[in-house]
């Protein structure tokens, strides 16, 4: 059984269908990538996926159960993590203590407790810390750790998402364009720092419009076109789709 | 039974008119610029006290009428420009705080420049009641209804058929996008609250020979027409008269057959309810947030 | 940060506090300052609310009504101890807060801020009218709340009990903000979708946190009618609340010592404008509107930010 299976999937807003009755399945332990021109629905299918928007039609199921329509929250119970396209860090507070929310539901998070500092979660809080200036390592973010979010540059920005996300200790990651924004080497970086997280055992599914990064990295891939499933395959087959060929025509595929 | 009926739907609907102006004019700034305006109810108790003022002066009711409308309408301006624009990025409990000194100021200096006591001046078509169906209807209330038919109808042409008002409604739809087409929604800003300030205004102005009024009365009004922007959907323009008509007549009818001790509760026992079962009020839109 | 850095202010706050008996002159100042106790630990509460989870309220003064009128009432009419009273109150504007949430807080702010205003206006609409128990306008006595005996009396026994009692809450929202509970607050604040995806449910972190500041300002609404011997409607009417507001807002959202600083200077402004004789509510309101459009994060984060602290603002 596959980890992840999405079964006729549609999302209409108002008159835009945003995702027309796509269906795939992502395998455990592999990069699966979604491609597409702009406003394809990769998204859309995200944001569906995770919970947060409900599906018009069609079914999300993660290990066999049905997922769809499920509150984000409880998704993330179920080993769900992501990254957004449009940045969503808490600028309210430092770069550590947002990888620190990432590990929200591994904690003791009674509020009385929380209010005498019960010697058992300020101990438990002291080795978050830890492990979160761990993570922040890992994704190359060690110098930002004492720094408010809204002091760090874009770029650190991202990989911060990413860190916050596997702070979660998700079986699957949903990462959405990691690398836009970026210049060649960051993404370069970014590209490494996937290949690391899938070498953890944690499935990744990535929206990304570098081709080089997409077709190096991905074991499978889905490609999206006006909200519909063009084709899947490996990087060759779809390289080789003419259909593909089409709807990318004029972009460097 | 009937007659009794009548009367309480009569001053239900003539103080609703003034709730549906004030709740126009929550909507108009909302719309443009996303700030809830705690000192709308200022400008109706500014266009009751000045149109005393000016008749006390012994200046034409004409006259201080226009007044009345047209000084609120700059004060209006004053606190966008003053106020509004300065702090434009800020938190909307800081938007609301500074309307909220906004509007102590505007009563404060009422206070001081009118006095503490309660004011009123003569119907415009004097006070001989028409009888109705064994109920009785002031003039003024027949004032206060056709103008703000006649205020909702020339609003609805300045939106859908002016230049002005085409470049505010594109203004809340979105701001960026029509500053890139050339709108200055600067300007827009001023002139949504010069209207809605005015809007304020005229519900006063028509309100006060019937209700009285004094320099503490505008924080009720204008919380009752958030309350008529709210039930109609904040953001809905025909939402808002809608709202504001149904938050008059069902306080009327509450203080008449149920407790008059309890009428100023009703209406925010009223949002209370539509909160809790119409989320988005009698006419708002059902959007997905984008992420 | 490390166990003494973490307590350092509240070690300087406590200074503050033991040495202020000092050089209090009289029983006017200590009044004052106990006012200011009160209200900074409301605000406390409020700004828990307001400045760290992002949500408003325009209605806590109703809250500080139901728990000043507890106290008024149930000893008096029904006989109870004034504790089983404060306690009934704060359960009984926890359950309304918990009630209303609920619902609200699927909603976006602007309909938060109204519900939030209606029930304030509501509860006090209510004990205005209800005056077989209440007193009606002109408000009623309170008797005064002891233990095994020993009554609390007199300006200096009460200062010594708010000045515990500011101490502990600032000491426990210290530690609510810097847990698990706190920063989930921060991030629906911060992210509500980024808070979800995390696993933080955040319509329970908002009514949580709804519940505890309506809990906090019940019991200091039965503190108030305690120590003012006096409880009358205006302790419930919503300009009480915008001046709570107001000073969450002034003094700084989310800032634990923005809350102190801005309920002990609105305290002192009625104070100070007294001598404005007639023009108290403009230059109240001008003071207002002059602040948020100069200061719009509030004193304390400004004044923070001013000084270098490199945007990290010690919550
Ligand atoms: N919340 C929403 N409300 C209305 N329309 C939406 C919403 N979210 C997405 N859409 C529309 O759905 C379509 C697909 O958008 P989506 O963001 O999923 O595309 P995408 O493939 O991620 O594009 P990009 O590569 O630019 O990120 C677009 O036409 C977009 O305008
Ligand atoms: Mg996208």
């Amino acid at each position: 059984m596959a980890l992840l299976e999405v079964d006729n999937l549609s999302k209409a807003f108002g008159g835009v269908k945003a995702v027309q009755d796509v269906s795939f399945a992502v395998e455990r332990g592999l990069v699966y990538s979604v491609i597409g021109p702009n406003g394809a629905g990769k998204t859309t299918l995200f944001n569906l996926i995770t919970g947060i928007y409900t599906p018009s039609e069609g079914d999300i199921r993660l290990e066999g159960q049905s997922i769809a329509g499920i509150a984000p929250h409880a998704l993330a119970l179920k080993g769900m993590a992501r990254t957004f396209q449009n940045l969503q860090v808490c600028m309210n507070m430092t770069a550590l203590e947002n990888v620190m929310v990432g590990a929200h539901l591994q904690l003791d998070r009674n509020l009385v407790k929380a209010m005498l500092r019960f010697p058992g979660l300020a101990r438990r809080d002291r080795e978050l810390r830890d492990e979160a200036r761990e993570l922040m390592r890992f994704v190359g973010l060690e110098s930002y750790w004492n720094l408010g979010a809204s002091s760090m540059p874009y770029g650190a920005l991202k990989r911060l998402e990413i860190a916050r996300a596997l702070a979660a200790k998700p079986q699957i990651l949903f990462l959405d364009e990691p690398a836009a924004g970026l210049n060649s080497r960051e993404t370069a970086e970014i590209d490494e720092l996937v290949r690391k997280v899938a070498d953890n055992n944690v499935t990744v599914v990535l929206v990304e419009h570098d081709m080089k990064m997409v077709m190096n990295i991905s074991d499978r891939i889905l490609v999206l076109d006006y909200g519909k499933k063009l084709t899947e395959g490996t990087a060759r087959e779809v390289r080789e789709n003419p259909d593909v060929i089409a709807a990318y025509l004029g972009s460097n595929v | 039974m009937l007659p009794q009926f009548l009367q309480f739907l009569f001053s239900g609907i003539t103080v609703g008119a003034t709730y549906a102006l004030a709740a126009l004019g929550f909507t108009l700034i909302y719309n443009a610029s996303n700030v809830i305006n705690f000192a709308q109810g200022e400008f109706i108790m500014l266009g009751g006290m000045l149109v005393f003022y000016f008749m006390q002066a012994g200046l034409p009711l004409p006259v201080a009428v226009a007044l009345a409308i047209a000084i609120p309408a700059v004060v209006g301006m004053l606190l966008e420009k003053l106020a509004i624009e300065p702090a434009r990025d800020a938190e909307v409990v800081t938007l609301i705080i500074i309307t909220i000194g906004a509007s102590l100021v505007i009563r404060g200096l009422i206070q001081i420049w009118l006095g503490k006591g309660a004011h009123s001046y003569p119907g415009f078509s004097g006070s001989d009641p028409i009888h109705i169906g064994g109920a009785t209807l002031l003039p003024q209330s027949l004032w206060v209804l056709g103008v703000t038919a006649l205020v909702v109808v020339a609003l609805w042409y300045f939106f859908s058929r002016t230049l002005a008002g085409k470049a505010i409604l594109a203004t809340s739809c979105n701001r960026l996008a029509a500053e890139l087409v050339g709108i200055n929604t600067q300007w827009v800003l001023l002139v949504s609250f010069a209207l809605s300030a005015a809007l304020g205004a005229i519900g006063g102005v028509l309100l006060t020979p019937i209700t009285l009024t004094s320099y503490d009365v505008g924080i009720m009004l204008g919380l009752k027409g958030f309350v008529a922007a709210v039930v109609g959907g904040l953001g809905s323009g025909l939402g808002a008269v809608l709202g504001g008509l149904l938050v008059g007549v069902i306080e009327a009818m509450a203080a008449g057959y149920i407790s008059s001790a309890y009428k100023d509760a009703v209406p925010f026992i009223l949002i209370l309810f539509i909160l809790f079962f119409m989320p988005r009020g009698i006419l708002g839109a059902q959007v997905t947030e984008r992420v | 940060m490390s166990g003494v850095r973490r307590h350092y202010s509240l070690m300087l706050l406590a200074a503050v506090l033991l040495l202020l008996p000092l050089v209090l002159p009289n029983n006017f100042y200590y009044d004052i300052v106990i006012r200011m106790a009160i209200n900074a630990i409301i605000a406390l509460g409020l700004n828990l609310l307001i400045g760290f989870a992002g949500q408003i309220s325009l209605g806590h003064a109703g809250f500080i009504g139901i728990g000043a009128y507890a106290s008024a009432i149930l000893p008096t009419h029904f006989g109870w101890h004034p504790l089983l009273a404060m306690a009934a109150g704060a359960a009984i504007a926890s359950s309304i807060a918990a009630i209303l949430a609920r619902p609200i807080f699927r909603l976006k702010g602007q309909y938060l801020a109204m519900a939030t205003l209606g029930m304030g206006i509501i509860i006090a609409i209510v004990i205005k009218n209800e005056a077989a128990y209440t007193g009606g306008p002109d408000g009623m006595p309170v008797a005064p709340i002891g233990l095994m005996g020993f009554e609390i009396a007199g300006e200096k026994q009460w200062y010594w009990v708010l000045a515990a009692t500011l101490l502990f809450s600032f000491w426990a929202a210290k530690n609510l903000i810097d847990s698990p509970f706190g920063r989930a607050l921060r991030a629906l604040h911060g992210s509500e979708v980024a808070a979800q995806v995390m696993g933080v449910d955040i319509v329970r972190y908002k009514v949580a946190i709804f519940v505890l500041s309506a809990f906090f300002a019940s019991l200091m609404g039965s503190v108030t009618a305690h120590y003012i011997g006096f409880v009358t409607p205006n302790i419930a009417d919503f300009f009480h609340s915008i001046e709570l507001v107001t000073m969450v807002v002034i003094g700084g959202m989310a800032s634990i010592y923005g809350s102190l600083i801005g309920a002990v200077l609105l305290t002192a402004l009625p104070q100070a404008l007294s001598t404005f004789e007639g023009w108290e509510t403009v230059v109240f309101g001008s003071i207002l509107m002059t602040c948020m459009i100069f200061m719009p994060k509030g004193l304390v984060p400004t004044l923070a930010a001013r000084f270098g602290r490199n945007g990290r603002e010690d919550p």
